[in-house]
């Protein structure tokens, strides 16, 4: 396939579109499925063909909509009219909706309606998650439709590789997997490292608790992420991706194998590209449910059968990766960005965002809080803008205590800092990280202590074992966390919490062991009152601690 | 004809013992070409064959790819997806991520075990219910989480899950309506 032919396609499936007078776009990622979305959207096929509708009327598929907790969701999508999206969707509701839309009868269903001006669609930035929605993901056409593998072209045609890394660079874009190194210098590393055979790598891992937007996008659109990597690709002077997705998200891996076969077989990866000189191969690696792997050495070893145990850096894996090659890892998320890079130009991307993080970034807003989901916001929004406005506050009106990010790498953000803006740099003060972009929101009930043993027991068990001071010493600090809960400890033990958690973080082998003291440093940095009191009171102000009669 | 009919039995596979499922092994070693790479992926469609890795399974994968047998066993036992244990015919996990947890799945995995007198992990005697916790399924807008026999139940308690649980166990499909595995599949491959 050339792009002509791209162009072509693009127009045939816009005209088929077009012909119906309406599209139902049911959401079929995994939150939605589990609350009876594949029923839903049965549902909505039979009520078509039911009416003799065919004709009409299109089901489709898609991926995440966003409010999670709300699923399953059907959005109506009608020419000349707004988008109306329904919530908590039965399947008897289906011919309800096909009623009212479509036969103009007044049915109601307001309640389940979502209002158009509601603060969590509008106050989002999409830039990766634009199309999730509104693509089928098991469809090439429906990608390419929206202007899919048209970045690829352009960088194939009318970029040099040297060019393409130069557009990352100045997008300012930076790492999505936590650290935020800068890409583009990451790109630019890989390109001008010696080498014969040259890998990309996506990292679909995400091991983090609560998080899960790498998996959304794997699910939702997954040729972004293909077009992105084969991008990659032609910048660095890579001819074979891996896909390296979690164990625990077989949907997304069907979903891509799928994508990479539709994908190789119009000629948009695999052999000459585009009809170009340039060929590029992905393979999709399962991962076996093991949290280090998210660390870039381990998930090398694991991508090449082995346990997943990091090495040594440097050699950086952009000097000696996979097979003693250079390798580009990203995370799947930087990778969605990509394609919305090099398709709308570097100062585009660059207008969003703050002065040193550009762009927009995804989180799994999850926890104590109304409307949990997934959302895209530019960086630089405050946390009260994605607790209150986007995610509707806390439920039953209660006190907003902290918020969780970064997920056991992480830290906490203490009500005070509501108002400061989210940015890599600001959550670096506050003691916490970006991470992959897990937020998990507490309210008075959360015990901080308990919080910072529930992560510290989470990389106990997670510890790959390599080097000692994560392997003793996350068991050592998730002993002294449990003698604080129960009441039996000490102030000369929390003394000593303090000291073994720098001595963990200065010398772990990964990033896994230096990252594990953050939740309870960053706990103790804040509510250092509640550490207090459970060991000189004997006493847990949230009331989730049980003490027992041992404490004296 | 006749001359491959020789080769097939000298060329890798099969095993003596004649077992079927050791077929699928071998579609997969094919498939990956013997490489030593490929050794999660053949683990993992050895453990989906026979349900948990039994010491034959890792012998033989180890002969097959000529890797040593410590090796093998190392991969086996690092990752959590592989069992070296039999599980039970029903399967219940309880998700423990961050969501999960601000919202007391612990209680549910406490109440589990209490009813059904087995800790998380674990298999009942008569090997019907295998109880375990995993890290974050990614459903956090459901959070308290649990999934049974591929089920994901989504704002769960104590109570509701072992009830379901309970039905599974007495011989009903999985809650919520059983058919939806399929329909998926269904609708994947129409």
């Amino acid at each position: 396939m050339n792009r002509t032919e791209l162009y072509a396609m693009a127009q045939a499936e816009l005209d088929r579109q077009q012909k119906f007078r309406c599209r139902l776009l049911c959401c079929a990622s995994t939150p939605c499925i589990s609350s009876g979305g594949t029923a839903v959207y049965e549902a909505v096929k039979q009520a078509i063909e039911a009416e003799g509708l065919q004709a009409e009327v299109e089901a489709v598929a898609t991926g995440c909509v966003g409010p999670c907790s709300r699923g399953p969701l059907i959005t109506v999508k009608m020419e000349g009219r707004e988008d109306v999206v329904y919530e908590q969707v039965t399947p008897e509701m289906a011919a309800r909706i096909l009623d009212k839309h479509l036969r103009s009868k007044p049915v109601a269903l307001d309640d389940k309606m979502l209002p158009a001006d509601w603060p969590f669609f509008v106050k989002q930035k999409k830039i990766v998650l634009a199309d999730s929605g509104t693509v089928d993901p098991e469809k090439l056409e429906s990608y390419v439709a929206r202007g899919g593998y048209t970045a690829l072209g352009h960088a194939l045609r009318e970029m040099t590789p040297e060019e393409v890394c130069e557009e990352i660079a100045r997008s300012g874009i930076r790492g999505r997997g936590g650290a935020g190194y800068p890409s583009g210098l990451k790109w630019h590393m890989v390109r001008k490292a010696p080498g014969e055979k040259k890998y990309v790598v996506a990292n679909g891992d995400e091991g983090d608790p609560g998080a899960y937007m790498d998996r959304t996008l794997m699910e939702s659109d997954p040729h972004r992420v293909l077009e992105g990597m084969a991008i990659a690709g032609y910048a660095v002077g890579a001819d074979q991706g891996y896909i390296y997705v979690r164990g625990e998200y077989p949907l997304a891996a069907k979903r891509l194998e799928k994508a990479i076969r539709a994908a190789e077989r119009r000629g948009l990866l695999g052999s000459r590209v585009l009809d170009s000189n340039f060929s590029f191969r992905i393979d999709i690696r399962m991962g076996a449910g093991a949290f280090v792997c998210g660390e870039e050495t381990a998930l090398m070893a694991s991508i090449m059968g082995r346990r997943g145990q990091p090495v040594p850096r440097p050699p950086y894996p952009a000097n000696k990766g996979l097979w003693g090659g250079p390798t580009l890892i990203n995370n799947v998320e930087t990778f969605g960005n990509i394609a919305a890079i090099i398709g709308n130009g570097a100062e585009w991307y660059a207008s969003f965002g703050t002065e040193k993080s550009k762009g927009a970034k995804i989180f799994a807003l999850a926890g104590k809080v109304n409307n949990t989901g997934l959302i895209e916001v530019p960086i630089g929004i405050t946390l009260r803008e994605i607790v209150y406005d986007i995610g509707g506050g806390i439920p039953g009106g209660r006190a907003f205590k902290a918020a969780q990010t970064g997920g056991p790498s992480g830290g906490c953000i203490p009500a005070e800092y509501l108002d400061t803006p989210i940015d890599y740099e600001t959550l670096q003060k506050l003691g916490s990280i970006m991470g992959s972009g897990g937020l998990i929101v507490m309210d008075d009930q959360s015990c901080m202590p308990d919080v910072a043993k529930f992560f510290m027991e989470f990389c106990m068990d997670e510890s790959c074992g390599k080097c000692t001071p994560c392997r003793v010493g996350t068991v050592q600090m998730h002993r002294m966390l449990d003698k604080i809960t129960n009441g039996t400890a000490t102030m000369d033990d929390l003394k000593r919490l303090e000291e073994l958690c720098l001595m963990v973080k200065e010398s772990s082998l990964c990033g896994l062991g230096q990252t594990a003291p953050n939740p309870i440093y960053s706990t103790l940095r804040y509510f250092r009152d509640e550490y207090e009191a459970h060991i000189k009171d004997h006493h847990c102000p949230a009331g989730v601690c049980q003490f027992g009669a041992k404490a004296v | 004809m006749p001359a491959t009919s020789p080769k097939k039995a000298d060329a890798p596979g099969g095993h003596p013992s004649g077992d079927p499922r050791y077929k699928g092994i071998d579609r997969v070693l094919k498939r990956q070409q013997y490489q030593q790479d490929a050794l999660i992926e053949v683990l993992t469609s050895a453990q989906e064959a026979f349900g948990y890795l039994t010491e034959d399974v890792l012998i033989y994968t180890a002969r097959q790819l000529k890797l040593p047998f410590s090796w093998v066993y190392g991969v086996a036992t690092f990752y959590h997806f592989f069992s070296l244990k039999p599980q039970g015919e029903h399967s219940c996990i309880v998700c423990l991520g961050t969501a999960c947890y601000v919202g007391k799945s612990n209680e549910i995995v406490e109440a589990l075990e209490k009813e059904f007198n087995v800790k998380a992990g674990q298999t009942t005697e008569d090997g019907k219910l295998t109880v375990t916790t995993t890290r974050c399924l990614g459903c956090c807008g459901l959070a308290p989480v649990a999934v049974l026999d591929n089920q994901v139940l989504g704002k769960e308690l104590p109570e509701t899950t072992i009830a379901k649980v309970k039905a599974v166990l007495a011989g009903a499909p999985a809650a919520p309506s059983a058919a939806k595995p399929q329909t998926e599949e269904e609708t994947a491959s129409a």
